[in-house]
């Protein structure tokens, strides 16, 4: 074997890969980042050319999370990254009249429900929040006690009746929050909405609501449940932590596309590109989501067979389709458009939206997040025009006709859009729509899944993505995992960060 | 009939069965896989005896075969079990067992390797689903042939006798080989294989043909001391060789209620088989692990003195503590010795010190013996004849 050209390898430059590489070349390790695109970022990069002079992030738009171990360590600021807006209000468009939130604020006959629940889940949200910063507790032991302990005690403080009540929570579903609690059909939607937004879920499905307490539990550069968007846009944060991992060491290949995984007696020694380029390396650590790792890269050969059913039968089903337009002027939407915007009326739209996706069929009035992010800077689109993109759900991950389910579904969502901006579809000039089957091509996310696997409740933490591989080690000495599909999920870099002190914990 | 309401209709007969059940006087009849099968036909000990001394012929049908072709036939049996498949010659057969990701045994059995890429897989327990969802990802064909193969044992010192009498020349065939003859317009596949540590064939043919075998074999075989033999008899003959059965010796890892019951192929003494330097299989990071910490439990097999049957006796480690429990046994009129299998706690492995509480009943009344137990090699009976080639005459 020849020496390894490194001690660490990443495949793939979205940013927990690039978080990842970064903290093990901080290290003292020699790291190499491999990715497949022309560019980093993953689903933050930049879309390629929509129109002339229209930037957008190509799946991704909105931060929710950003890790502050990651920002601080990686001196995001000094890389360029600073913000366009922050705490970014969500506008709810009604026949009743557009609604705005900001957090816990609201107007409305609901505003002091809708302040006192989210207050109350925002205290639970944060006291669950410890536990995205360190690998799942194992149930079989070998665990950090000590810190295990304290997040516990965390929960324990709550009180027994929030404690009572955080463990009704966990199990509860969105929509009968959202009935008990609040009368506004904005409010009742909104948070149906984002407790779906990017799972395979209707927010009747059990277990619905601790995924809005995961959002919740975020916080981006030192502001709680602060909603995001940075200078730039999301390709500007995957700029900077490029720049971050450039500055610790890291060497960054784009156009190199993994094929396998190469390993000798049982132990990953490095990687074949698809030109059939070999780069040896002595730790290989894939951040593009465990079923493509394991499944495609590695092979079910060098993997014992229970563990491949599994993760075969791991759920990674997409729900989320990606619509970008490129307009000519900006749409009215009768409100400010410097905000988020939600086409979803009440909490049954939601639920009648994600109907239809359980039989691979699509919804004829889907529910949309919809973000301008030329209305909040200049530079994302020409002078006077804008772009919009927009998160349509929900898609069929495995629609029984793919191609009749991409033409309907678009226009379906072009139907919600006129009905909500009227005139818009005259302004489009270009656009771009991306079921979940196509995400998966071109982004290599199992399933089109946003978070590389689905995250509900029996695949979270020490679950996630199986018990087996739930401290982002693997069967296969040397083969680490990381990315959306390990806990605790999402782009915020703390699964990249997260896998990189477990490597660090095992000396490797 | 429907899948649901399968469970409830009376046991399959296999195609032998016309025959069988003429000759079974006592209509003594087991559950073997779905199947009718004799359990003795009229007296066990006769029954052991031609095994033994002459020739038996026992129906095999029930045994579970699974058919496994494709180009990666060979890989994906080098995934599954433990031993090296790529190594077996064609026309060759070999022991072999698998197991679960954690290593604990599923099920052992014998790989038949008919051509370069097709398997028989024959053993006790249903595997279909694990057999299937260990494919994936390689380009094989696994169906159940279990239906669609009647099966005998010809098993004793006069079974090659037999098969010449028969007109079937094996002279040339080794143990663990195999060879097709043609018979009634069909292929006959013989395999020197078996179940008794003796002598012995195995004989493997289309149902439609499966009479006409029989009935020639007997007919030739008579002057041999041909005999029918049911499951009593064969199993004893089983734990004289010291040979394992699923279910009896150990638990098959998926069908375990409690977590303890499972076994390693190294706490079974299969570890012989284990190929460490193959590559990789299913269960062989566990296995690994395993070698390197040690296992729970070992499986021995003991000399007993008397002659009382330690069936089902749990073993004392200096006559108080409970060290490991018998799995089978039997006072063996071959080689008059009480033998048994067991299982003992691995540190127990020597045996020093351990004693086995049996209670023999004699005429109504229970008595309690407890009885000094001495570690004895495996096989317990292997003669000479077993593996002579060409084999003796008799
Ligand atoms: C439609 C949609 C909209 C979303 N919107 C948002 C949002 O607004 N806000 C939000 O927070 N989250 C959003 N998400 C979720 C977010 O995109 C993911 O959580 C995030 O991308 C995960 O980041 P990652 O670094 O783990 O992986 P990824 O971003 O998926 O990066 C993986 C990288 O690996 C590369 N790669 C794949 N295969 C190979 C290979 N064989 N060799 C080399 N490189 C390879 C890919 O090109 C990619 O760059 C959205 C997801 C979807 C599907």
């Amino acid at each position: 074997m020849p020496m390894p050209s490194c001690d660490v390898l990443v495949i793939g430059g979205g940013l927990n890969g690039l978080a990842c590489a970064t903290r093990l070349a901080q290290t003292g390790r020699k790291v190499t980042l491999v990715e497949a695109e022309p560019e980093t970022g993953g689903a933050t990069r930049a879309l390629p050319d929509l129109a002339k002079g229209v930037k957008a992030p190509a799946l991704a738009h909105l931060l929710w999370h950003l890790d502050p171990r990651v920002e601080k360590a990686m001196t995001l600021d000094r890389h360029g990254l600073a913000w366009a807006a922050r705490d970014i209000a969500t506008t709810v468009l009604s026949p009743l009249g557009p609604l705005t939130v900001t957090g816990a604020q609201t107007s409305g006959p609901d505003a002091m429900a809708w302040n006192r629940l989210y207050s109350r889940l925002t205290r639970m949200a944060e006291r669950l929040e410890p536990f995205r910063r360190m690998a799942p507790p194992r149930l079989g032991g070998g665990n950090d006690w000590l810190a295990l302990a304290r997040h516990a005690l965390g929960l324990r403080l709550l009180g027994a009746r929030e404690f009572r009540d955080l463990l009704r929570l966990v199990l509860i579903n969105a929509h009968d929050v959202a009935t008990d609690e609040l009368t506004d059909p904005r409010l009742r939607a909104l948070l149906c909405f984002d407790a779906t937004l990017g799972a395979w879920a209707s927010p009747r499905n059990p277990n619905t609501l601790i995924l809005w307490l995961d959002r919740l539990a975020g916080q981006v550069a030192g502001r709680k449940q602060s909603l995001s968007l940075p200078k730039g846009g999301l390709p500007a944060l995957a700029a900077a932590m490029t720049a971050a991992a450039r500055a610790a060491g890291v060497t960054i290949r784009t156009g190199a596309r993994v094929a396998r995984i190469d390993i000798a007696a049982d132990r990953a020694d490095g990687v074949t590109l698809q030109t059939g380029e070999m780069l040896s390396a002595r730790i290989v650590v894939s951040a593009i989501g465990p079923k493509p790792t394991l499944l495609n890269l590695v092979g079910a050969r060098h993997l014992d067979a229970g563990l491949v059913t599994r993760l075969r039968h791991q759920k990674a089903r997409g729900a989320t389709a990606k619509l970008h337009l490129a307009l000519s002027a900006a749409p009215d939407f009768g409100t400010d458009l410097r905000a988020r915007l939600l086409i979803a009326p009440d909490e049954q739209a939601v639920d009648l939206a994600f109907n239809p996706v359980k039989y691979g069929e699509t919804p004829a009035a889907p529910v949309m997040e919809l973000l301008l992010s030329s209305a909040f800077e200049p530079g994302h689109a020409p002078e006077g025009q804008h772009v919009l993109s927009a998160n349509v759900q929900f898609a069929p991950h495995a629609p029984k006709d793919a191609f009749s389910a991409k033409t309907s579904l678009l226009a379906a969502a072009m139907a919600q859009l006129e009905r909500a901006a009227p005139g818009i579809g005259a302004l489009v000039t270009a656009s771009d729509f991306l079921m979940p089957q196509d995400i998966e091509a071109r982004f290599g996310m199992a399933g089109g899944s946003w978070h590389h696997g689905d995250l509900s409740v029996e695949q979270m933490l020490f679950l996630r993505p199986l018990p087996e591989l739930s401290r982002y080690a693997t069967p296969v000495a040397g083969l680490w995992l990381t990315g959306a599909g390990t806990h605790p999920g999402g782009l915020s870099g703390a699964a990249g960060w997260n896998a990189a002190e477990a490597i660090e914990r095992a000396g490797a | 009939m429907t899948a649901t309401s399968l469970h409830r209709q009376p046991l399959a007969e296999t195609p032998f069965h016309p025959r069988t059940s003429a000759l079974n006087r006592l209509h003594n009849w087991g559950a073997w896989a779905g199947y009718r099968t004799a359990g003795c036909y009229g007296d066990t000990v006769m029954e052991h005896t031609a095994i033994r001394n002459a020739a038996s012929l026992y129906d095999i049908t029930p045994m579970i075969k699974y058919r496994i072709t494709g180009p990666d036939a060979a890989a994906y049996l080098d995934r599954l079990t433990v031993r090296n498949v790529s190594n077996l010659a064609e026309k060759a057969v070999h022991y072999t067992a698998w197991t679960d990701d954690a290593g604990q045994m599923m099920d052992d059995g014998t790989l038949f390797r008919l051509g370069p890429q097709d398997f028989r897989l024959c053993c006790q327990e249903r595997h279909l689903p694990w057999l299937r969802d260990s494919a994936w990802g390689f380009d094989v064909v696994i169906a159940d042939e279990t239906e669609s193969v009647a099966a005998l044992a010809l098993q004793g010192p006069t079974s090659a006798a037999v098969l010449r009498a028969c007109g079937f020349d094996i002279d040339g065939l080794k143990p663990f080989r195999m060879a097709e003859f043609a018979f009634a317009e069909t292929n006959l596949l013989i395999s020197r294989t078996g179940f008794t540590g003796d002598l012995g064939y195995e004989l493997w043919i289309p149902p439609a043909q499966a009479l006409a075998l029989w009935d020639h074999l007997m007919m030739q075989g008579a002057p041999f001391g041909l005999m029918p033999v049911g499951s009593d008899a064969v199993m004893l003959a089983r734990t004289e060789a010291g040979f394992l059965t699923a279910n009896l010796d150990f638990i098959p890892a998926q069908q375990a209620l409690r977590e303890d019951r499972s076994r390693s192929p190294l706490e079974l003494g299969l570890g012989w088989m284990v190929d460490w330097n193959k590559g990789p299989f299913t269960g062989r990071r566990a296995l690994l692990a395993e070698r390197e910490t040690g296992g729970r439990w070992a499986l021995v097999g003991l000399d007993i003195p008397g002659n009382v049957s330690a069936e089902g006796a749990i073993l004392y480690h200096r006559k108080t503590a409970e060290a490991g429990f018998i799995t089978a046994a039997c006072w063996s009129p071959t080689l008059k010795r009480n033998l048994a299998l067991a299982q003992v706690q691995a540190r127990h492995a020597d045996c020093r010190d351990l004693w086995v509480e049996i209670y023999a009943l004699r005429e109504l009344q229970y008595v309690k013996l407890m009885l000094p137990v001495r570690a004895t090699p495996r096989p317990f009976f292997a003669p000479e004849r077993r593996r002579a080639t060409p084999p003796p005459a008799f």
